[in-house]
């Protein structure tokens, strides 16, 4: 498989897939590897790194090392439904839009248009502030912010494509245009949609953390966001209650970066580095 | 040979090979070639695309592609160009060997005024200013109207031979002693082909430069060169004078490209049953306008204007022209992928005009009128396998998939491809072998009429007699009418009955093709016969047997 082979020559993208494929592991098997509620008193409270509680303990008695691993299936969670949300209202936006043009295109341009504009973190906010914090309002305040660019990528692709040869031939066929759009273009323009789709995991991951850190997460789930959010007040005294959820976060969005950026050189090989002027 | 041989070399290519990556098609791109350029002679490369002709001219401006490297020599003026020192072959190429492209589009800067783009070859090699003199008479020279407004302009404000000729003047700058034409006319009409070759074969007679002219097409070959190479999978299997090879051919690949050549020879016109017509056009119209800013002027180009024709069952009509004469948008409109402004359009068993049916009374219609297009890559879904491509339009009718299969398979081998291929995505085929595709594809839904859109234009001619003569054959068997657009007055001649040429949007002359190709009335049509390369060498019967 020529794609895999393309994959493969990206050393940091396998090192990337790798850790990522950790990430998951350690998330499904949470409860075996560290089978201790994250949510409660395990010892005494900030206790620093040490045999018992490799991570520390909380303000609380928690143990730390528990909630970075049981805080990766809520993080991953998130970053996962919230794309494939925002990728679905995206692609079928810009598709509609890229696909028919005229006023359909300039109205859903418009639409799209109006949401980018908005700040996206303080639109995010509000629409959590509004619907009250919960797993199911980050989720979708996170897929409403991000699916502007998903739309403007897909539309311009479906804009260039429809105009190809073998869309024309598949209208001269007689296939419908619900055919056309979703057989004959969409697999086409999915490449760099795919790309730019697990870029925006990393994306969510993030915003996820910096809602919890601001009190607005899921009270009642442990997430890498929250931990942190609730070590600002002893920040000075117990390092390792921000600093090792801290970790994951970055370490995670590194791995999903490099994976995003190996499927790019995977999938548009001719976009592979840069184009270098020989003189 | 001996006068061949006897002129003094400018460049003497020895044993010049490039090697290609490993997993390409081939193991080298050029194989071990010996040329010599003279000064103050045209020598023509020849070939197919992929014979390696462009690489052996980027070997010789130190510019191949970057993980290939030349191995071998050449000798330019005492010193071996192969791996020469960037900094030293950067003070040759330009200054002493200059280089003019296919798309004048492609290779000038859009963003700068094309004044200071030749000015910038004179500061890139360090002649002192100013330069506005030299840049005007360069244009001058070049027969470019007003120089001393057009240097002021963006490439995109010029027509595609005044690119041309500026590109031909940024090469020609520095008086370089050889010049490297790699297809300088493929991407131009045949009026503006036939003055840029005129152009440089004077620049080349006045300024004595060597020239070497990469081509594909023997007409050029035949106006415009003195010696001749042709070149196949990388190797050179043939060289001599012009005389010599076009006229005694000696390797087979020579011959098969030279029969191959597209004739302006009449042909004899079958046997014609005077049906009812099959499709006929009449006054059709089509204006595109659009607006410069909410408060600019409209500016409006009639692509088409009160065309008519009329087809018959089993007839060929023919649609020429230059780009921009609107004859793609007629064939658009004819199949309604275009909407047009006005006019009537009427297929045979139909009531109503086709340009007045709503999508839904269009829809059963449309499988009685399709069409081959032009570009053998773009017109295939790289995404979908052979039969998906074939079937789509009968299983988009309700045809049963074991039905379509077996309809896929009869398809295929009517245009003569293993019914194997089905199974297979279109990388896997050649541009010939997807024209075929493309050919079995129209088919499928047993049209009355197949409009063609340059079909071959964008093939090798071996491979471009070959996909006439499949289309010339199903055609007759199959008892289709058939619009056949061409910018090319040889493959019309081949293979329509009819001939319409169209000019700026109108049809100026219509009329049995012998007549209108042999006996022209008007003088457009005259006009695009003289400009046909190589007419000399291969209208005439007489020449015919020194071509076969």
């Amino acid at each position: 498989m020529p794609f895999l082979k393309r994959f493969a020559e990206n050393w940091g993208a396998v090192a990337g897939l790798i850790v990522l494929g950790l990430i998951v592991m350690m998330a499904i098997t949470a409860s075996v590897i560290v089978p201790v509620d994250p949510m409660a008193t395990q010892g005494r409270p900030l206790l620093p790194p040490g045999r018992e509680f490799p991570f520390g303990t909380d303000m609380l008695g928690r143990d730390v090392l528990a909630g970075v691993v049981h805080g990766a299936r809520i993080s991953l969670m998130i970053g996962l439904v919230s794309t494939v949300i925002a990728a679905l209202i995206g692609i079928t936006i810009g598709a509609i839009a890229g696909f028919f043009g005229g006023w359909v295109d300039d109205a859903l341009v418009r639409l799209t248009e109006f949401f980018q504009t908005i700040p996206s973190f303080i639109f995010a906010i509000l629409l959590v502030a509004i619907m009250t914090p919960g797993l199911a309002s980050i989720v979708t305040a996170i897929a409403v912010v991000t699916w502007p660019p998903i739309a403007r990528l897909a539309r311009s692709e479906f804009m260039s494509l429809r105009r190809r040869e073998f869309v024309e031939a598949a209208v001269l066929s007689g296939v419908s245009r619900t055919r056309i759009i979703i057989f004959e273009v969409l697999p086409n323009a999915l490449s760099p949609l795919i790309v730019m789709s697990s870029l925006m995991i990393a994306t969510a991951i993030l915003t996820e953390s910096a809602l919890s850190f601001l009190g607005l997460g899921d009270p009642n789930r442990i997430s890498w966001g929250y931990m942190i959010g609730a070590a600002r007040t002893v920040f000075r005294q117990a390092w390792w209650l921000s600093v090792f959820p801290g970790l994951a976060i970055a370490i995670t969005v590194l791995a999903i970066n490099l994976v995003g950026e190996g499927l790019n050189d995977a999938l548009n090989p001719h976009l592979k580095g840069r184009v270098r002027v020989e003189t | 040979m001996n006068a061949y041989a006897a002129a003094d070399p400018l460049v003497s290519i020895e044993d010049l090979t490039v090697q290609l990556p490993e997993g390409s098609d081939r193991l080298r791109a050029v194989d071990s070639i010996d040329l010599k350029i003279a000064s103050g002679r045209v020598l023509c490369l020849v070939g197919e695309s992929g014979s390696g002709k462009s690489m052996t001219a980027h070997a010789i401006m130190g510019l191949l592609p970057k993980p290939l490297v030349a191995q071998g020599m050449i000798r330019f003026d005492g010193e071996n160009l192969v791996g020469l020192p960037a900094d030293r072959h950067r003070r040759i190429r330009g200054r002493r060997i200059g280089m003019i492209f296919q798309e004048p589009l492609a290779a000038l800067n859009p963003v700068m005024r094309v004044g200071r783009q030749i000015e910038e070859v004179f500061r890139f090699h360090g002649v002192p200013g100013p330069y506005d003199e030299r840049v005007i008479s360069l244009l001058t020279d070049m027969g470019l109207p007003e120089p001393h407004l057009l240097r002021h302009a963006f490439p995109f404000s010029l027509s595609g031979g005044q690119r041309q000729r500026v590109m031909i003047a940024m090469a020609l700058a520095l008086d370089p002693e050889l010049l490297i034409a790699d297809e300088p006319t493929t991407a131009l009409d045949v009026t503006t082909q036939k003055q840029i070759l005129a152009l440089l074969k004077r620049a080349q007679a006045e300024r004595g430069m060597g020239v070497m002219l990469i081509t594909h097409d023997f007409g050029v070959v035949a106006e415009i060169g003195d010696e001749v190479a042709v070149m196949q999978h990388g190797r050179i299997v043939e060289r001599g004078s012009v005389a010599q090879v076009l006229g005694n051919p000696q390797h087979e690949y020579t011959k098969t490209l030279l029969a191959a050549v597209p004739r302006l020879v009449p042909r004899t016109a079958p046997e014609l049953p005077h049906d009812e017509p099959l499709l006929t056009a009449n006054a059709v119209r089509k204006t595109y306008s659009n607006r410069t800013g909410l408060f600019g002027p409209r500016r409006t180009v009639e692509a088409v204007r009160e065309a008519g024709f009329t087809l018959c069952r089993g007839q060929t009509l023919g649609i020429v022209g230059e780009s921009g004469s609107g004859k793609s948008t007629l064939a658009r409109i004819i199949v309604r992928l275009l909407t047009a402004d006005s006019g009537e359009v009427r297929l045979s068993g139909v009531e109503q005009n086709l340009l007045e049916l709503g999508t839904r009374e269009l829809a059963p219609l449309r499988k009685r009128v399709q069409m081959v297009f032009q570009d053998p890559f773009a017109s295939l879904n790289p995404r979908r396998t052979v039969f998906e491509i074939v079937a789509q339009g009968l299983l988009a009718h309700g045809v049963p998939r074991e039905a379509a299969r077996r309809r896929v398979a009869e398809l295929l081998e009517l245009v003569a491809l293993d019914p194997s291929s089905a199974e297979r995505y279109p990388n896997a085929f050649s541009g010939g072998q997807r024209q075929r595709i493309g050919i079995a594809r129209a088919l499928a839904m047993e049209p009355d009429v197949i409009v063609a859109d340059e079909p071959v234009s964008a093939l090798d001619v071996s491979i471009q007699a070959r996909v006439l003569d499949l289309l010339a054959d199903l055609q007759r068997r199959l008892k289709i009418g058939m619009l056949f657009i061409t910018h090319d007055l040889r493959v019309a001649a081949q293979i329509c009955d009819q001939v319409a040429v169209m000019q700026q949007g109108r049809i100026v002359e219509m009329g049995p093709s012998a007549d209108v190709l042999f006996n022209p009335a008007q003088d457009y049509t005259k006009l695009l016969i003289d400009s046909i390369p190589g007419r000399g060498a291969f209208l005439a019967p007489a020449s015919g047997d020194a071509a076969s």
